[in-house]
Order: structure tokens, then C-alpha cells, then sequence
């Protein structure tokens, strides 16, 4: 057989500044941080604002992630994500609430566990719900952007009053669980033991959702499928059923979110989910549309900034992120590290 | 045509508003290579598409190593035996070539005889394993969309255009890859309009006019009838 013609081809040396270029989305956080230190001043509070910052940025990037996914692979503009948003922290804090004797106890493990099963419940329940939500109001819209936002829409305007059905239309008050309740103090700084778990458990889901999308096949068909689904396709790969998979998986992370958003708050409702929706997608947006990373990095940023503004000029901290979407934008039109070219 | 692989009878395609292919009638004989030959516009790759079930056939039949596969969804015929290249070469430029290859082999890990045969054939793969398949030039790019319909084996290939826009060096090397391909009995509908290629590989031609297959027969025969060539596609191949 003849071969292709022999060659040594070299790979060509990148400038620092290439090199820099392609890195910038990671190194912005760390300029913030640097940033909000030098504003800030005080060591103490800046400690302070910045766990709490990247707490907060964690718990909206789990509730972005499975958004970024469903955005990225289905190309679907899914508002019903904010529903399973408002359902995963209603499920989760029944459990917790019927659960007790194990979250009012003095005890670690059983606090933990406590968390564990409500975020297990509520997963299941948005994941069930996904699944449905995507067979009989996502399905017959698929390719149509206007039609989504419009039934997208419609669905979490009726999950939100099925959740005042089935639990009433009052705000359910909640109290953390005994041992994540106060702060630890290092450095001079007091930073809320519930906001260390958050940081923990985001980094896990983090680190879980790259070696899934980076080591198994399985994310190699979805980042494939971001890419081109027809020719994911055309190798043999039934690209509708990880459409519904990555549905369910979004749906469930949602409802980790939710649980997660609601321990944070200490109160929930029903229009949680749709209050957030919007910092989510600012998210989605700046981090590029499918990518994980993109929606981790814009996560962290929108947490800090939200955190540093609010304490350095409480009256710009609603226009904050808005104002960063902007910045990003005219930066990378695409957001920051797109997977899905903008159409 | 005794058991082809592959026979389309009466397909009619619409894409959008546009009636693309009205009425193909094809035969693809088991083993060898069909070129499926037409001016631009006339409806090839449209047949190509429909074939493997990115476009959906608005009537007729389409049936695959026995099997009406008509109203099958891309996955499953793909997995009865249809490797696609499609004119794009369909490359995931995010992806490594490792990863390429890796996705290639739906139906388990990448067998390392084919791989190392595959690295034997395209050199440039093998440089390149770890490097982003967006970053290869278009040569390397079409030898991957190539290596990776060989990745698994495959009853018919259907090939879109493969040697379009590339170097004779490298058109040499498809060529040779192809006509391997041959040697191990696959049956290969083709898209060519490199008329040296399309000479040197095809056993039998269709040519395509106006959304239908208005010649068939063998390739020996419209290579050397210049005015057969003129009056199919109005133009004599000869002199491309």
C-alpha cells in the first residue's frame, strides 16, 4: 500500500503571549482575588468575602453545570431548570426536616449523612422529572429556540405551582444542621463551616464532571456530540439516548443545587429557582456555551465579584455581574472557553 | 446485479422545499468500487446522506445487506455495517487524534494490529496522536476521517470527495488506502471527481443527473468513451 509521503513534521514554537492568551480564563480568578485583596485592605475580611465568594460561586456552578451541558449538547434554552432548581430544595429539605434527630444532633457523621440522603432524594426526583420534562415538553421543540423559551417557560411557571400545591405557598424556614451551623475562625477571619462544605463538595462535582468528560467514553461521545452529532451518529452511537442522559443528569445536579442553595439561604420557595436562573445563565454565558470549565471559572468570578462589590459599593453589586457578562463579552464574544460556536 | 450489498429503489429526498433526489435506482455490487460520478448539484452527496439516514427518504426503499433499512435511524445502520466520510470529513477538532480514533471503534476498544496498521498507512497520525485534531492540516484531516471509517470494519463505505482540495502526494496515499480497503473485499460507493482516482479505483459507475442515476455500468467503459463522458456530465474527464 502506498503511505503518505515521509516527513518530520515539527510542532511550532508558541509564543508566551499565545500561551498566555489560551490560559487567561483560568488566571482571572486569581486576578480578582489579588484585585478584591487590594481594595479590600483588610486581610481579615478579605478571607472572609473570599470563601464566601467561592462558596457561592461552587453552588452556582452546580446548578450551571448541568444547564451548560444541556445549552452546549441539545442546543435547548431550558427555563424549566430553575423548576427542579426550586423541587431538588423542596424534596431535599423535607428529608431534612423528617430527618431530624440526625440533623439537630451534635454529631458530624450524622449531619453528613443526613445531607447526603437529601441530596441522594432530591437527585432522584429532578433526575425522574428531567426525564419527563424532556419527553413531553423539550422533545417536540427540539431546533426551535423561540418555542423553547416559550415552553420551557410555561413548564416552570406550572412546577412552581405544583410545588405551592403540594407544600403550600408559604417560605419553609430551615436551620443548617448542628455541627455546619457558626464559623471557624483562622487568620482573624470567619468564615462559615457551611460554606467550607460547599466549596468541597463543588470542587468534588468539579473534578467528578471532568474526569467523566475527559477519561470515560462516555464524555468523549458528549463532547463529540457538542461538537457534531450527526457524525457522532453516523459511527454508531445512539446520540438520543445521551441527550436524554445528559437531560437527566442536568435535571438531577439542578436538584443538588437547589439542596445545596437552599441549606445556604436558610430559606426557600418556590421562585427560588427562577430568582437564580438568571445569575446561571450569566454563568453559562461568560463561560461559553458547553463548557464545564468555562461555567466553573465563570462561577468563581460571579461569586467573587458579587461578595467584593457588595462590601465595597452595596448599590453596584446588582449591576456587578451584569456588568462583567458585558466585559467578558467584548472580550470573547463566544464567552471564555466556548465548546459551542454561537450560531 | 447478483445479492448487492446495497440497492436503492425509487428514493425520492426532499431538502427544505427542494425536491433533491427524484427517483434514484442504484445497485452497489458486494465487494469492489462504485463511483457515483454527476456534475455538481445533481444530487450525490444528497444520496450519500440519505443512505446512511441524515436525510430521511420521502418514498422508496433502501436495502442493505438484505435488510430494509428505509426507516432505521443513523445509529443502528451505522452499526449494521455503513462507515460514513462525509464531504467535511467530519473531523472533532476539539478532540485528539487519539480520541478521534478512540470514538471510532463503537464497538469496543481500538484493535492495536489496526491502529498500528492504521499508523502504517497515515504516518502523520502517529506524530499527531496526542495533538488536536484541529490543529492538522487538511491532508492530515482527511487521512483521519479515513483511518477512522477503517477503524472498525465496515460491508460498505460510502465516501464523500476524499482527495477534494489535497496534494497528489497525499491523494497518492488516499488512494492506496482505498484500494487496500478494496483488497480486503469492502464495498466502497464513492463520491470522486479526481477522474485519475476515480479510473484507477472504480470497478463500476453510476452517474447522476437532475436528482437520478441516469448511467450505470462499468468504470473501464466510461473512462474510455470521451463521448459518453460529454454527454453524461458535459465534460470529458479526460481533460481534468
Amino acid at each position: 500500500m502506498t503511505s503518505a509521503p515521509d516527513h518530520t513534521p515539527r510542532f511550532a514554537d508558541v509564543s508566551l503571549a499565545e500561551r498566555i492568551g489560551k490560559a487567561m480564563p483560568y488566571l482571572l480568578i486569581p486576578v480578582l482575588v489579588v484585585l478584591g485583596f487590594l481594595a479590600i485592605g483588610a486581610p481579615s475580611s478579605w478571607l472572609t468575602l473570599t470563601v464566601s465568594g467561592l462558596a457561592m460561586g461552587m453552588m452556582i456552578f452546580i446548578m450551571a453545570s448541568g444547564l451548560t451541558l444541556v445549552f452546549g449538547l441539545m442546543d435547548v434554552i431550558n427555563f424549566g431548570h430553575g423548576a427542579f432548581i426550586s423541587v431538588g430544595a423542596f424534596v431535599g429539605i423535607s428529608v431534612l426536616l423528617a430527618l431530624g434527630g440526625w440533623t439537630e444532633a451534635a454529631s458530624l457523621p450524622l449531619n453528613v449523612i443526613a445531607i447526603l440522603i437529601a441530596v441522594v432524594a432530591a437527585m432522584i426526583v429532578t433526575g425522574v422529572m428531567g426525564w419527563g420534562f424532556e419527553r413531553l415538553i423539550v422533545r417536540p421543540v427540539y431546533g426551535a429556540h423561540l418555542k423553547q423559551i416559550l415552553v420551557t417557560v410555561g413548564g416552570l411557571i406550572v412546577i412552581e405551582q405544583l410545588i405551592h400545591v403540594v407544600w403550600g405557598p408559604d417560605e419553609i424556614f430551615l436551620n443548617r444542621p448542628e455541627m455546619l451551623k457558626g464559623a471557624v475562625t483562622f487568620g482573624g477571619a470567619a468564615v462559615e463551616k457551611y460554606r467550607l462544605l460547599a466549596v468541597v463538595i463543588g470542587l468534588a462535582l468539579f473534578v467528578a464532571m471532568r474526569m467523566v468528560l475527559r477519561r470515560s467514553k462516555i464524555g468523549l461521545i458528549v463532547r463529540a456530540g457538542v461538537e457534531n452529532g450527526e457524525m457522532v451518529q453516523a459511527l454508531g452511537y445512539r446520540l438520543r439516548l445521551v441527550f436524554i442522559g445528559v437531560f437527566i443528569a442536568g435535571s438531577a445536579l439542578a436538584g443538588l443545587g437547589g439542596v445545596m442553595w437552599g441549606l445556604y439561604q436558610e430559606v426557600i420557595n418556590a421562585g427560588m429557582g427562577e430568582e437564580i436562573l438568571i445569575l446561571i445563565f450569566i454563568v453559562v454565558i461568560i463561560g461559553g456555551l458547553g463548557s464545564v470549565e468555562g461555567a466553573f471559572i465563570g462561577a468563581l468570578l460571579v461569586g467573587l465579584m458579587q461578595n467584593y462589590v457588595a462590601f465595597l459599593e452595596p448599590k453596584l453589586a446588582l449591576v456587578s455581574n451584569i456588568g462583567l457578562m458585558t466585559a467578558v463579552l467584548l472580550w470573547r464574544p463566544q464567552g471564555m472557553l466556548p465548546v459551542v460556536k454561537a450560531k | 446485479m447478483s445479492d448487492p450489498v446495497l440497492s436503492l429503489s425509487g428514493i425520492h429526498t426532499d431538502i427544505a422545499q427542494y425536491h433533491i433526489l427524484q427517483g434514484v435506482d442504484l445497485e452497489v455490487p458486494r465487494g469492489g468500487v462504485t463511483m457515483l460520478l454527476g456534475r455538481n448539484g445533481v444530487g450525490k452527496t444528497t444520496t450519500l446522506r440519505t443512505i446512511i439516514g441524515h436525510w430521511q427518504a420521502k418514498s422508496g426503499s433502501i436495502k442493505f445487506d438484505g435488510q430494509d433499512i428505509t426507516a432505521l435511524p443513523v445509529p443502528a445502520r451505522a452499526r449494521a455495517g455503513i462507515g460514513f466520510v462525509p464531504e467535511d470529513m467530519g473531523i472533532f477538532v476539539d478532540l485528539t487524534v487519539e480520541e478521534n480514533m478512540v470514538l471510532a471503534a463503537a464497538s469496543g476498544p481500538l484493535d492495536e494490529a489496526k491502529r498500528d496498521w492504521l499508523f502504517a498507512a497515515f504516518p502523520p497520525l502517529k506524530t499527531f496522536w496526542k495533538s488536536e485534531a484541529g490543529t492538522l492540516s487538511g491532508g492530515q484531516k482527511q487521512m483521519l476521517s479515513i483511518a477512522r471509517a477503517m477503524a472498525e470494519d465496515r460491508k460498505l463505505y460510502l465516501i464523500d470527495e476524499p482527495t477534494k482540495g489535497l496534494a497528489p502526494a497525499i491523494i497518492s496515499t488516499m488512494a492506496g488506502a482505498l484500494r487496500e480497503l478494496k483488497q480486503q473485499g469492502a464495498s466502497i460507493l464513492l463520491v470522486e471527481q479526481n477522474f485519475a482516482v476515480a479510473k484507477a479505483l472504480g470497478d463500476t459507475a453510476a452517474v447522476m443527473d437532475d436528482g437520478r442515476i441516469v448511467w450505470t455500468g462499468e468504470m473501464a467503459e466510461l473512462a474510455n468513451d470521451a463521448a459518453l463522458q460529454e454527454r453524461l456530465m458535459g465534460l470529458c474527464m479526460e481533460a481534468h
